[in-house]
């Protein structure tokens, strides 16, 4: 259908005649706003517009509103504009949309260029101010929470903290006996392929070891826990903040933190450095498999010298972590669960910041430690 | 492209022999019923007796076992996808918890619907948005709130104006009232009757309000067992010699509504 037809105009003398006809209604909004755009600044210095839409025989919102517009662009421009023969029936809506849009709606805020980055990066700052104090701030309820449970043990949760300690560490062995086979391995690989060219393969053994016990091995345990326990912790903590449950166990006198945080963090705390043991475990049983298929050292020679490189300070340092990565995970999880608001995207948010955050501050930790073991020289 | 033209059948929906149901469970049996275009039909029956499945049944949310539905006379199932889209286009839909877009803001929900189906300038949709908004009478500072932020009446009149957003021709209405207290809940009743009349809507309501029945309804059908049992002005139920139907009309909490109906 061609513009034409929709709307034709014509200047009398003085006056604007405006013709309309067809269908005003939403498919035809586009065409019919160009039209109306168009009409609207069409002879200016006429006295009066007369808008005929007697031959209009569909008419919804979308052009009852364009009808509007263009009454009121002409009476903007002091001319007498008039609607005549209108179908009655389509008076009340006529009516109805002439209130529409006289107050002005607050415009879309939208800041751009410097101003706009300078405020992106304002927001980030104190956004990061904010995470620290809301991290000490779960740190502090946890304790204050695990305060309350120590002086009378009956309220902890104790059926919660062993369901939960059955999600994150029991159901988690196989993923992570597999994972850390599977880097112990590619650790073997690569240290015997670099240090044959200068005859040293059986130094692969001292690398594994001692890179395994110490570090690699709570690391991959850790980052795995926090993207497969952290982010569920988050997620039901979430939507249990978002249908309310969380107030509603406030209402009842219960401390969330006490019921929903302390269970699953204790859960963490002794999970791994199970998961961590056994994860160090088979790491170095991968290795040594590499190294007697690949570099052909015997399994014999590479425990016997396993035994000379290794020392139990080596597996202390690297299962003294554990629970404290735990901890960062469980913090971390918690407190971004906490800050859930009413939206599925805030939901989605959250799990994210709280994967990222704990892995972050996972290895910020890992190196502390690497600083303080060092400097007592462990 | 022509402009569809409007010259629907009287019988706007037509249900025929209808039968739904879930694994073993039968909740639709061989139910019939017809609305006409304009009037507002209110659909009653007890909790859990099949009303909102039949409203998604009709709005093909939910597979149907057997029987024919045709809107604007034509039967979905056998519609291709492009005249699927074309029925879809010209009815909305009301849900029981509003179902907005909870990461859009309000704005965006009532926008998103047309920016899908229709060509606009940003400032004809923005003037679309915000004058939707004030048909359900919100005012315009309420566009940038988001979902979350809003109370329960609100999010049923932001719901109602994206429901209205492409000034569909059958409205779908799942509990409109339920959950507002009844000063709220007559606005909108009173709103509906209002948006009826101006944008010449036909309305199929699923309710539990008392109130509601009495005040805009034109025709009532009662769903008992699966079928409807009765179908008509008010009236005609108040007369009904249904056991159900008079447990659900002539009940005590029915007979203060209809006291104070007479009493007005």
């Amino acid at each position: 259908m061609d513009g034409e037809s929709l709307l034709k105009s014509a200047v009398v003398g003085e006056r604007l005649e405006v013709a309309a006809s067809g269908s005003w209604t939403a498919p035809q909004a586009r065409l019919l706003e160009r039209l109306v755009e168009a009409i609207g600044k069409q002879a200016p210095s006429v006295r009066s517009v007369s808008i005929d839409m007697h031959a209009v025989h569909e008419l919804d919102t979308y052009g009852a509103w364009l009808l509007e517009r263009l009454v009121r662009e002409r009476n903007a421009l002091g001319q007498d504009t008039r609607i005549v023969g209108l179908p009655e029936h389509y008076r009340g809506l006529i009516e109805e949309i002439q209130n529409a849009n006289r107050k002005a709606g607050p415009a879309p805020a939208r800041k751009e260029g410097v101003v706009g980055i300078l405020v992106a990066i304002g927001r980030t700052v104190v956004d990061i101010g904010q995470d620290l104090v809301s991290f000490v701030q779960m740190f502090g309820l946890l304790t204050v929470a695990l305060g309350r449970v120590i002086a009378k043990p009956v309220t902890f949760r104790l059926t919660s903290a062993v369901h939960h300690l059955d999600r994150v560490g029991w159901q988690a062995v196989p993923i992570i006996l597999l994972i850390t086979f599977l880097i112990g391995a590619i650790i073997s690989q690569q240290g015997i392929f670099h240090f044959r060219k200068f005859g040293a393969d059986v130094y692969v053994v001292d690398m594994v070891g001692i890179l395994v016990l110490r570090e690699v091995g709570v690391l991959i345990v850790a980052i795995m826990v926090a993207g497969r326990s952290g982010s569920a912790y988050t997620a039901e903590l979430g939507s249990m903040k978002m249908r309310e449950e969380v107030d509603a166990l406030r209402t009842m006198g219960f401390d969330p933190v006490e019921v929903l945080i302390l269970p699953r963090v204790v859960a963490l705390v002794f999970a791994l450095p199970i998961l961590t043991f056994l994860g160090s475990m088979s790491a170095l049983y991968g290795g040594g498999l590499v190294a007697w298929l690949y570099g052909g050292i015997s399994p014999d020679i590479f425990i016997s010298r396993l035994k000379e490189a290794i020392s139990l300070t080596h597996f202390e340092v690297g299962i003294i972590k554990a629970p404290f990565m735990a901890l960062i995970i469980g913090i971390v999880a918690g407190s971004e669960g906490m800050q859930v608001k009413g939206s599925a995207e805030s939901l989605g948010t959250q799990t994210t910041a709280s994967v990222v955050k704990s892995i972050f501050l996972v290895i910020v930790l890992d190196g502390f430690f690497a600083i303080f073991f060092a400097s007592i020289g462990m | 492209m022509d402009a569809p033209v409007r010259d629907t059948p009287d019988t706007v929906i037509e249900v025929r022999d209808l039968v739904v149901g879930f694994g073993t469970r039968t909740v639709l049996d061989h139910l019939s019923l017809d609305v006409r275009r304009g009037e507002i039909l209110g659909l009653v029956g007890a909790s859990g007796g099949g009303k909102s499945v039949l409203l998604r049944t009709i709005i093909g949310l939910l597979p149907r076992r057997a029987g024919t539905i045709r809107v604007f006379g034509t039967d979905l199932s056998e519609a291709g996808e492009q005249e699927r889209r074309a029925i879809e286009r010209r009815w909305g839909v009301l849900f029981q918890q509003g179902a907005l877009f909870s990461s859009l803001s309000v704005r965006q929900n009532v926008q998103f619907p047309v920016r899908e189906y229709l060509d606009l300038s940003e400032r004809l949709l923005e003037e679309v948005a915000i004058a939707k908004l004030e048909m359900v009478g919100l005012s315009p500072d309420v566009a940038d709130k988001f979902p979350s932020e809003l109370s329960g009446g609100m999010i049923k009149r932001v719901a109602l104006a994206r429901a209205l957003a492409l000034d569909p021709e059958i409205v779908f209405l799942d509990e409109p009232t339920s959950g507002l207290d009844p000063i709220g809940a007559g606005d909108f009743d009173e709103l509906i009757r209002t948006l009826q009349q101006t944008l010449g809507l036909t309305v199929f309501m699923v309710t539990h309000d008392l109130d509601s029945l009495h005040t805009v309804c034109d025709r009532v059908a009662a769903l008992a067992d699966g079928k409807v049992i009765a179908q008509g002005p008010i009236e005609t139920m108040l007369e009904s010699d249904h056991p159900w139907l008079k447990a659900y009309f002539r009940g005590k909490r029915a007979r203060m509504v209809l006291a104070e109906q007479a009493g007005d």
